[in-house]
Protein backbone atom coordinates (compact mmCIF):
# COMPACT_ATOMS: atom_id res chain seq x y z
CA UNK A 1 0.00 0.00 0.00
CA UNK A 2 1.17 3.45 -1.28
CA UNK A 3 1.86 5.74 2.18
CA UNK A 4 -0.07 9.40 1.70
CA UNK A 5 2.48 11.64 0.22
CA UNK A 6 2.88 13.56 3.47
CA UNK A 7 4.55 10.32 5.12
CA UNK A 8 7.08 10.48 2.44
CA UNK A 9 8.12 13.88 3.20
CA UNK A 10 7.98 12.87 7.03
CA UNK A 11 9.93 9.67 6.88
CA UNK A 12 12.65 11.04 4.55
CA UNK A 13 12.63 14.79 4.38
CA UNK A 14 15.61 15.18 7.01
CA UNK A 15 17.80 12.56 4.80
CA UNK A 16 17.36 14.38 1.77
CA UNK A 17 18.44 17.68 3.06
CA UNK A 18 21.44 16.18 4.42
CA UNK A 19 22.66 15.07 1.24
CA UNK A 20 21.63 18.13 -0.78
CA UNK A 21 23.42 20.24 2.69
CA UNK A 22 26.36 17.61 1.83
CA UNK A 23 26.44 17.86 -1.93
CA UNK A 24 25.72 21.67 -2.62
CA UNK A 25 26.65 23.25 0.79
CA UNK A 26 23.94 24.94 3.34
CA UNK A 27 23.71 27.68 1.25
CA UNK A 28 21.24 26.14 -2.07
CA UNK A 29 20.38 23.02 0.16
CA UNK A 30 16.50 24.55 0.77
CA UNK A 31 16.36 25.29 -3.04
CA UNK A 32 17.34 21.77 -3.56
CA UNK A 33 15.40 20.35 -1.42
CA UNK A 34 11.93 22.23 -2.24
CA UNK A 35 12.71 21.02 -5.89
CA UNK A 36 13.24 17.28 -5.24
CA UNK A 37 10.57 17.20 -3.18
CA UNK A 38 7.60 18.87 -5.55
CA UNK A 39 8.79 16.89 -8.72
CA UNK A 40 8.74 13.72 -6.46
CA UNK A 41 5.55 14.91 -5.41
CA UNK A 42 4.46 15.59 -9.27
CA UNK A 43 5.28 11.76 -10.22
CA UNK A 44 4.45 10.07 -6.99
CA UNK A 45 0.95 8.56 -8.31
CA UNK A 46 2.71 6.54 -10.58
CA UNK A 47 5.53 5.34 -9.01
CA UNK A 48 5.25 1.49 -8.35
CA UNK A 49 4.00 0.80 -4.94
CA UNK A 50 7.09 -1.19 -4.43
CA UNK A 51 9.89 1.18 -5.28
CA UNK A 52 12.55 2.10 -2.69
CA UNK A 53 11.52 5.71 -1.83
CA UNK A 54 14.95 6.85 -0.34
CA UNK A 55 16.97 5.62 -3.90
CA UNK A 56 14.32 7.42 -5.62
CA UNK A 57 14.27 10.89 -3.77
CA UNK A 58 18.18 10.77 -3.71
CA UNK A 59 18.30 9.95 -7.65
CA UNK A 60 15.81 13.16 -7.93
CA UNK A 61 17.76 15.33 -5.51
CA UNK A 62 21.04 14.35 -7.36
CA UNK A 63 20.10 15.63 -10.63
CA UNK A 64 18.04 18.84 -8.95
CA UNK A 65 21.59 19.51 -7.23
CA UNK A 66 23.09 19.23 -10.86
CA UNK A 67 20.73 21.67 -12.16
CA UNK A 68 21.24 24.21 -9.32
CA UNK A 69 24.71 23.76 -9.33
CA UNK A 70 24.57 24.82 -13.21
CA UNK A 71 22.44 27.49 -12.61
CA UNK A 72 25.05 29.05 -9.99
CA UNK A 73 27.70 28.39 -12.49
CA UNK A 74 25.81 30.77 -15.17
CA UNK A 75 25.70 33.73 -12.30
CA UNK A 76 29.81 33.33 -12.26
CA UNK A 77 29.98 33.16 -8.74
CA UNK A 78 32.82 31.69 -8.09
CA UNK A 79 31.75 30.31 -4.82
CA UNK A 80 33.04 26.31 -4.15
CA UNK A 81 30.90 25.02 -2.09
CA UNK A 82 31.69 27.11 1.11
CA UNK A 83 29.04 26.29 3.36
CA UNK A 84 27.92 28.93 5.23
CA UNK A 85 27.39 29.13 8.74
CA UNK A 86 26.46 25.73 9.88
CA UNK A 87 24.14 24.93 12.31
CA UNK A 88 23.96 26.32 15.64
CA UNK A 89 23.40 24.26 18.20
CA UNK A 90 25.98 21.32 16.94
CA UNK A 91 28.49 23.23 15.15
CA UNK A 92 31.43 22.68 17.16
CA UNK A 93 34.85 23.72 15.87
CA UNK A 94 35.11 19.87 14.84
CA UNK A 95 32.05 19.86 12.80
CA UNK A 96 33.15 23.07 11.28
CA UNK A 97 36.36 21.80 9.70
CA UNK A 98 34.99 18.48 8.90
CA UNK A 99 32.03 20.21 6.89
CA UNK A 100 34.36 22.00 5.15
CA UNK A 101 36.37 19.20 4.52
CA UNK A 102 33.61 17.34 2.44
CA UNK A 103 32.83 20.65 0.51
CA UNK A 104 36.38 20.71 -0.32
CA UNK A 105 36.48 17.18 -1.84
CA UNK A 106 35.90 16.87 -6.02
CA UNK A 107 32.57 16.24 -7.11
CA UNK A 108 31.99 12.71 -7.36
CA UNK A 109 33.65 11.70 -4.47
CA UNK A 110 31.24 14.12 -2.44
CA UNK A 111 28.24 12.80 -4.24
CA UNK A 112 29.21 9.17 -3.39
CA UNK A 113 30.27 9.91 0.39
CA UNK A 114 26.61 11.51 0.37
CA UNK A 115 24.70 9.11 -1.15
CA UNK A 116 26.49 6.05 0.68
CA UNK A 117 27.10 7.16 4.29
CA UNK A 118 23.94 9.67 4.44
CA UNK A 119 21.58 7.99 2.27
CA UNK A 120 22.83 4.30 2.51
CA UNK A 121 22.62 4.08 -1.10
CA UNK A 122 24.57 0.90 -2.63
CA UNK A 123 26.74 1.25 -4.65
CA UNK A 124 25.81 -0.40 -7.44
CA UNK A 125 22.34 2.42 -7.48
CA UNK A 126 25.15 4.95 -6.74
CA UNK A 127 27.00 3.91 -10.48
CA UNK A 128 23.84 4.58 -11.82
CA UNK A 129 23.89 7.89 -10.86
CA UNK A 130 26.88 8.67 -11.47
CA UNK A 131 27.06 7.17 -14.94
CA UNK A 132 30.08 4.67 -13.76
CA UNK A 133 30.96 1.45 -12.74
CA UNK A 134 30.11 -0.03 -9.13
CA UNK A 135 33.63 -0.38 -8.29
CA UNK A 136 33.96 2.87 -9.41
CA UNK A 137 31.66 4.15 -7.29
CA UNK A 138 32.74 2.18 -4.28
CA UNK A 139 36.03 3.48 -4.75
CA UNK A 140 35.02 7.08 -5.06
CA UNK A 141 33.64 7.48 -1.33
CA UNK A 142 36.49 5.20 0.04
CA UNK A 143 38.53 8.14 -1.72
CA UNK A 144 36.34 10.49 -0.05
CA UNK A 145 36.86 9.03 3.53
CA UNK A 146 40.33 8.79 3.15
CA UNK A 147 40.79 12.61 2.31
CA UNK A 148 38.32 13.25 4.83
CA UNK A 149 40.82 11.53 7.57
CA UNK A 150 43.68 13.43 6.35
CA UNK A 151 42.10 16.53 6.67
CA UNK A 152 39.53 16.14 9.20
CA UNK A 153 43.07 16.77 12.09
CA UNK A 154 41.79 15.60 15.64
CA UNK A 155 43.10 18.75 16.82
CA UNK A 156 40.49 21.39 16.90
CA UNK A 157 42.67 25.12 16.06
CA UNK A 158 43.22 24.44 12.52
CA UNK A 159 41.28 27.49 11.18
CA UNK A 160 42.72 29.87 8.74
CA UNK B 1 35.41 7.77 13.47
CA UNK B 2 34.31 9.77 10.24
CA UNK B 3 31.88 7.58 8.79
CA UNK B 4 29.79 7.90 11.81
CA UNK B 5 30.21 11.38 12.27
CA UNK B 6 28.62 12.09 8.74
CA UNK B 7 25.24 11.95 10.13
CA UNK B 8 25.73 14.26 12.82
CA UNK B 9 27.61 16.40 10.74
CA UNK B 10 24.50 18.05 8.82
CA UNK B 11 22.06 17.76 12.25
CA UNK B 12 18.55 18.77 10.61
CA UNK B 13 16.13 20.68 13.19
CA UNK B 14 12.27 20.02 13.54
CA UNK B 15 12.32 23.77 12.53
CA UNK B 16 13.95 23.27 9.22
CA UNK B 17 11.84 20.63 7.86
CA UNK B 18 8.57 22.55 9.49
CA UNK B 19 9.73 25.73 7.23
CA UNK B 20 10.94 22.87 3.87
CA UNK B 21 7.95 21.34 4.52
CA UNK B 22 5.49 25.01 4.46
CA UNK B 23 7.02 25.73 1.36
CA UNK B 24 6.35 22.79 -0.48
CA UNK B 25 2.97 22.79 0.93
CA UNK B 26 2.49 26.97 -1.18
CA UNK B 27 4.23 25.79 -4.21
CA UNK B 28 2.01 22.35 -4.81
CA UNK B 29 -0.93 24.44 -4.19
CA UNK B 30 0.25 27.19 -6.94
CA UNK B 31 1.30 24.12 -9.17
CA UNK B 32 -1.74 22.46 -8.92
CA UNK B 33 -0.30 19.10 -7.13
CA UNK B 34 -1.79 19.16 -3.98
CA UNK B 35 -4.88 16.73 -4.56
CA UNK B 36 -5.64 16.59 -0.93
CA UNK B 37 -4.86 19.34 2.18
CA UNK B 38 -5.48 18.83 5.85
CA UNK B 39 -5.05 19.91 8.95
CA UNK B 40 -6.17 19.79 12.26
CA UNK B 41 -8.22 21.19 14.97
CA UNK B 42 -8.88 21.09 18.48
CA UNK B 43 -12.75 21.14 19.50
CA UNK B 44 -15.46 19.76 22.51
CA UNK B 45 -15.86 16.65 20.91
CA UNK B 46 -11.75 15.53 20.43
CA UNK B 47 -9.17 16.42 17.56
CA UNK B 48 -10.24 16.71 14.38
CA UNK B 49 -8.83 15.93 10.90
CA UNK B 50 -10.75 18.25 8.05
CA UNK B 51 -9.50 17.28 4.40
CA UNK B 52 -9.94 19.50 1.39
CA UNK B 53 -9.58 18.76 -3.16
CA UNK B 54 -9.12 21.95 -5.06
CA UNK B 55 -13.18 21.38 -4.97
CA UNK B 56 -14.00 22.12 -1.07
CA UNK B 57 -13.95 20.11 2.22
CA UNK B 58 -14.27 16.26 1.48
CA UNK B 59 -13.59 15.09 4.77
CA UNK B 60 -14.10 15.40 8.58
CA UNK B 61 -12.82 12.42 10.78
CA UNK B 62 -12.96 12.12 14.72
CA UNK B 63 -9.90 10.99 16.39
CA UNK B 64 -11.34 7.78 17.51
CA UNK B 65 -11.34 6.82 13.88
CA UNK B 66 -7.45 7.09 13.42
CA UNK B 67 -5.96 9.86 11.80
CA UNK B 68 -3.67 7.91 10.25
CA UNK B 69 -6.23 5.65 8.66
CA UNK B 70 -8.19 8.27 7.49
CA UNK B 71 -5.36 9.38 5.55
CA UNK B 72 -4.15 6.35 4.05
CA UNK B 73 -7.41 6.16 3.11
CA UNK B 74 -8.39 9.86 1.24
CA UNK B 75 -4.65 9.00 0.08
CA UNK B 76 -5.89 5.82 -1.71
CA UNK B 77 -9.55 6.97 -2.80
CA UNK B 78 -8.28 9.94 -3.91
CA UNK B 79 -5.34 10.78 -4.45
CA UNK B 80 -1.37 10.15 -2.41
CA UNK B 81 -0.97 14.01 -3.60
CA UNK B 82 -1.55 14.70 0.08
CA UNK B 83 0.14 17.35 2.34
CA UNK B 84 -0.72 19.12 5.95
CA UNK B 85 -1.23 22.09 4.65
CA UNK B 86 -3.59 24.33 6.35
CA UNK B 87 -4.35 27.31 4.31
CA UNK B 88 -6.83 25.48 2.13
CA UNK B 89 -8.23 25.05 5.42
CA UNK B 90 -8.60 28.72 7.44
CA UNK B 91 -12.05 29.10 6.45
CA UNK B 92 -13.64 26.14 7.52
CA UNK B 93 -11.61 25.86 10.69
CA UNK B 94 -12.56 29.23 11.44
CA UNK B 95 -16.48 28.50 11.01
CA UNK B 96 -15.64 24.99 12.97
CA UNK B 97 -14.43 27.20 15.79
CA UNK B 98 -17.48 30.09 15.88
CA UNK B 99 -19.95 26.83 15.43
CA UNK B 100 -18.27 24.93 18.53
CA UNK B 101 -18.26 28.54 20.63
CA UNK B 102 -22.35 29.15 19.49
CA UNK B 103 -21.60 31.52 16.92
CA UNK B 104 -22.00 30.18 14.26
CA UNK B 105 -25.21 28.21 13.42
CA UNK B 106 -24.75 27.15 9.56
CA UNK B 107 -21.44 26.05 7.83
CA UNK B 108 -20.48 28.52 4.58
CA UNK B 109 -18.39 26.42 2.89
CA UNK B 110 -17.92 24.72 -0.41
CA UNK B 111 -17.92 20.88 0.08
CA UNK B 112 -16.32 18.05 -2.22
CA UNK B 113 -19.47 15.28 -2.13
CA UNK B 114 -17.15 12.90 -4.13
CA UNK B 115 -16.91 10.13 -1.58
CA UNK B 116 -20.87 9.88 -1.46
CA UNK B 117 -22.55 8.14 -4.33
CA UNK B 118 -25.77 8.18 -5.35
CA UNK B 119 -28.61 7.42 -3.19
CA UNK B 120 -26.01 8.50 0.12
CA UNK B 121 -24.91 11.62 -1.62
CA UNK B 122 -28.91 12.53 -2.26
CA UNK B 123 -29.85 12.04 1.48
CA UNK B 124 -26.74 14.04 2.51
CA UNK B 125 -28.01 17.22 0.83
CA UNK B 126 -30.99 16.53 2.27
CA UNK B 127 -29.67 16.97 5.55
CA UNK B 128 -27.35 19.66 5.15
CA UNK B 129 -30.32 21.53 3.62
CA UNK B 130 -33.47 20.60 5.70
CA UNK B 131 -32.36 19.59 8.99
CA UNK B 132 -31.61 22.76 11.01
CA UNK B 133 -29.51 23.63 13.64
CA UNK B 134 -31.17 22.57 17.27
CA UNK B 135 -33.43 20.26 15.38
CA UNK B 136 -33.74 16.77 14.83
CA UNK B 137 -35.04 14.47 12.81
CA UNK B 138 -35.72 10.75 12.86
CA UNK B 139 -33.85 8.13 10.15
CA UNK B 140 -37.95 7.66 8.84
CA UNK B 141 -38.28 11.51 8.18
CA UNK B 142 -35.05 11.64 6.01
CA UNK B 143 -35.91 9.04 4.36
CA UNK B 144 -38.55 10.73 3.77
CA UNK B 145 -37.41 13.98 2.75
CA UNK B 146 -34.91 11.98 0.57
CA UNK B 147 -38.23 10.26 -1.50
CA UNK B 148 -37.25 6.65 -0.22
CA UNK B 149 -39.39 6.12 2.89
CA UNK B 150 -39.09 2.62 2.78
CA UNK B 151 -35.09 3.03 3.21
CA UNK B 152 -35.41 3.56 6.85
CA UNK B 153 -31.96 1.65 7.22
CA UNK B 154 -30.21 2.58 4.40
CA UNK B 155 -30.33 6.26 5.80
CA UNK B 156 -29.09 4.78 8.83
CA UNK B 157 -26.23 3.56 7.19
CA UNK B 158 -25.55 6.34 4.98
CA UNK B 159 -25.67 8.88 8.53
CA UNK B 160 -23.06 6.38 10.09
CA UNK B 161 -20.57 6.82 7.33
CA UNK B 162 -21.52 10.32 6.66
CA UNK B 163 -17.88 11.73 5.42
CA UNK B 164 -18.19 15.31 6.17
CA UNK B 165 -19.72 15.00 9.87
CA UNK B 166 -20.59 18.11 12.16
CA UNK B 167 -20.33 20.20 8.83
CA UNK B 168 -23.30 17.89 7.40
CA UNK B 169 -25.38 17.41 10.59
CA UNK B 170 -25.79 13.94 10.65
CA UNK B 171 -25.58 14.14 14.46
CA UNK B 172 -29.53 15.68 13.99
CA UNK B 173 -30.77 12.41 13.43
CA UNK B 174 -31.86 10.32 16.14
CA UNK B 175 -34.33 7.40 16.30
CA UNK B 176 -37.81 7.68 16.17
CA UNK B 177 -38.38 6.49 19.98
CA UNK B 178 -36.11 9.21 21.19
CA UNK B 179 -32.91 7.44 21.50
CA UNK B 180 -29.58 8.80 20.43
CA UNK B 181 -28.78 6.33 17.41
CA UNK B 182 -25.16 5.59 16.28
CA UNK B 183 -22.54 8.08 15.24
CA UNK B 184 -19.35 8.08 13.25
CA UNK B 185 -17.64 9.86 16.66
CA UNK B 186 -19.10 8.03 18.89
CA UNK B 187 -22.90 8.40 21.22
CA UNK B 188 -21.07 11.34 23.63
CA UNK B 189 -20.04 13.24 20.66
CA UNK B 190 -23.28 13.45 19.39
CA UNK B 191 -24.65 14.13 22.63
CA UNK B 192 -22.33 17.22 23.30
CA UNK B 193 -23.16 18.56 19.55
CA UNK B 194 -26.91 18.58 20.45
CA UNK B 195 -26.57 20.50 23.67
CA UNK B 196 -24.63 22.39 21.89
CA UNK B 197 -27.05 23.53 19.70
CA UNK B 198 -29.88 23.44 22.21
CA UNK B 199 -27.94 26.30 24.15
CA UNK B 200 -27.08 28.04 21.16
Amino acid sequence: MKPPFEKVVAQHGATVLRVVRAVLGHADADDAWSDTFLAAMKAYPDLPADANLEAWLVTIAHRKAIDITRATSRRAIPIADTPDTPSRDHADECHVDLSEAVAALPTRQRQAVAYHYLAGLPYAEIATLLDTSAAAARRAAADGIAALRRTHAPKTESTT
Amino acid sequence: MITSDLTALYPVADGDITRLHARLAAAADRDDLLDVAYRTVDSPVGTLLIAATPVGLVRVAFSSEGHDAVLQNLSDRISSRLLRAPTRLDAVARQLDEYFSGRRHSFDVPLDWQLSKGFRRAVLGHLAADIGYGTTASYGTLARLSGSPKAVRAVGTTCATNPIPVVVPCHRIVRADGALGGYRGGPAAKRTLLDLESVG
